[in-house]
């Protein structure tokens, strides 16, 4: 697994790549906390262009994410375009919650806006 | 039912040993004619249960073992997946989601694994253990049911 976390104007955007497994989600967690906790960031991009698996460890970090963002009344969304983990995203119900664009841009734009 | 091929693993339980076990069941697998995506399905199945039995079964204590064991039958690919952790005390509540103790987790592995494979069963005694033994039906036979 691959962690890149860049600072995109007052967003956090977490790039992940490779597989997003039980292995990779200690050290995910640990970092993006730890990050969020140093530089005050509210809103959290999770870019998953790059993730060739995922399951409901990984899930389980995003879902993390959203509920530390929403108590700091912060937005949470994902950037994905492939339809393997689209899939897993959907039936999670994940995307009830967080919403899932095409593309970071897109995804960056939604964060943008403000609440809502 | 006739057995056509069989692979048993003794893993630790140990996080790194859960992409060991998706990816042994997608290599026994392929001698099938299953396409990518049901493949791409019993890895996220195999990784469920397994990470279950991690976590929930040994308590993230990586001295555990977990048991494999994938079965070809003439219709349907078996899998089974055991440990001798902590064992479950309400199985009902277990398969539900939102069951899960991790608040991270959201008791989606049940629900991945009931979504992907055809069967799924759970038997588990409380300090004796879980298995978890689910199947997915070969292409032919899937398509034959439809």
């Amino acid at each position: 697994m691959d962690l890149e976390l860049k600072k995109m104007g007052s967003v956090l955007a977490v790039r992940v790549g490779g597989e997003f497994d039980l292995q990779a989600v200690d050290y995910c967690r640990q970092e993006i906390d730890q990050k969020i906790r140093a530089e005050g960031f509210k809103d959290i991009l999770f870019d998953l262009e790059r993730v060739t698996f995922i399951d409901s460890s990984g899930l389980g970090v995003i879902l993390g994410r959203y509920r530390k963002a929403r108590e700091k009344e912060g937005k949470v969304a994902i950037s994905n375009n492939s339809s393997r983990v689209a899939k897993i995203l959907e039936l999670s119900g994940i995307t009830r919650l967080i919403p899932v664009y095409p593309s970071t841009s897109q995804a960056l734009k939604y964060l943008a806006r403000g609440v809502g | 039912m006739q057995l056509r091929n069989r692979m048993k693993l003794e893993l630790l339980s140990l996080p790194e040993n859960v992409r060991l076990a998706r990816v042994a069941v997608a290599a026994f697998a392929s001698e099938i004619d299953y396409n990518v995506n049901d493949l791409e399905e019993i890895k996220v199945a195999v990784s469920e249960a397994v990470s279950n039995a991690i976590i929930h079964g040994y308590q993230q204590k990586p001295d555990g073992v977990v048991k494999l064991t994938a079965s070809l039958f003439a219709d349907a690919l078996e899998i089974i997946i055991e440990d001798q952790g902590k064992g479950i005390k309400e199985l009902e509540k277990a398969l539900e989601t939102n069951s899960s103790s991790d608040p991270e987790r959201m008791g989606l592995g049940f629900v991945f694994m009931r979504s992907f494979m055809d069967e799924v069963e759970l038997t588990s005694a409380p300090g004796e253990g879980t298995t978890v033994k689910m199947s997915k039906k070969l292409p032919g036979e899937a398509q034959a049911e439809t």
